[in-house]
């Protein structure tokens, strides 16, 4: 099992290139997710703010 | 086109179709990560490092799919003055440049065992490059004035000179010599691409696709949300204005 584990993430020698390549793009993913999310949030708790009766819009 | 360009129209399908891109890019990656990275098998030339192929070569696709949606919009936006075409220009260009920094670097760690070189200048790789850039210099553009109609009109010019990028990228390994190989599955002929690592790569390709989509569409509901606020303040900044205003003023009132 363990040894099942480190085969696959040896990835045949080509650790040090594969998973650096699946973490940048996992990471710019998240970070386009993460900075419309938030940004989104942002705006909308500001717009509630601005116009407190408007019926809440989703 | 016009029925969708409604913004209270867009506001109601956008809410509806948003859940589904959602559950699309969540269960299309993952399926996508699973097949890429467990299924598909290694290469025979390039071992186990051909699995950064399942994310270069889908963030490669975006990159340039993403510009063309961006150049398209810029170019609604300017003919036909709607702002919701340039709302959309201006979501999908950091979508586009995180695709593009997708596809250089996972592209440069693949080149550096693969090639013996993490960057070398040839024609694919300097067009791609020269899309990061352009994808940079539009957003630069588009912020760099006050009144954002100003700023897409710019921005949505350098977008549609830029257009000029994109054959150059897609037929860069036809017209010069480079290390970079030609096309093998968007080709005249189809793909020659064996099927088991076809199949993942369609599948993180559709995955990456829904997750724009579903990210282009809520920041474009962002926008608005924006453009709103600043409408508010606006008003309110005028019922602010002096109260005696000068004569000059007042006779132009």
């Amino acid at each position: 099992m363990m040894a099942a584990l480190h085969h696959f993430l040896a990835m045949g020698g080509y650790a040090r290139f594969v998973w650096p390549a699946y973490g940048v793009a996992f990471a710019v993913l998240l970070w386009m997710l993460v900075d419309t999310l938030a940004t989104y949030r942002r705006r909308r708790r500001e717009l509630a703010r601005l116009e407190p009766d408007a019926p809440a819009r989703r | 086109m016009f029925r969708f360009a409604n913004p209270a129209r867009f506001l109601r399908l956008s809410a509806a179709l948003l859940p589904w891109l959602w559950l699309a890019s969540a269960l299309l990656l993952g399926a996508g990560l699973v097949l890429a990275l467990f299924v598909a098998p290694p290469d025979y030339q390039q071992g186990e490092a051909v699995r950064i192929m399942y994310v270069h070569v889908p963030a490669a696709w975006m990159a340039s799919f993403v510009y063309a949606v961006m150049a398209l919009a810029s170019a609604v936006g300017l003919v036909w003055r709607h702002a919701l075409a340039d709302v959309a220009a201006r979501a999908a260009a950091p979508l586009g440049a995180g695709f593009t920094l997708i596809c250089l670097v996972t592209g440069s760690l693949w080149g550096e065992p693969m090639w013996g070189t993490w960057w070398v200048w040839d024609a694919r790789l300097t067009s791609v490059l020269v899309l990061f850039f352009l994808y940079l210099g539009y957003i630069a553009l588009v912020n760099a004035f006050d009144e954002p109609t100003r700023g897409a009109r710019a921005g949505g010019i350098l977008a549609i000179v830029g257009v000029v990028n994109l054959p150059i990228i897609k037929f860069s390994v036809d017209w010069w010599n480079t290390l970079h190989q030609p096309a093998s599955v968007f080709r005249l002929g189809g793909p020659t691409i064996a099927a088991a690592m076809l199949w993942p790569l369609l599948v993180m390709a559709l995955g990456f696709m829904a997750f724009f989509a579903a990210l282009l569409l809520l920041r474009m509901r962002s926008a608005l949300v924006a453009a709103r606020i600043r409408a508010l303040r606006l008003m309110a900044a005028d019922a602010e204005a002096p109260v005696h205003p000068g004569p000059a003023l007042g006779a132009a009132r």
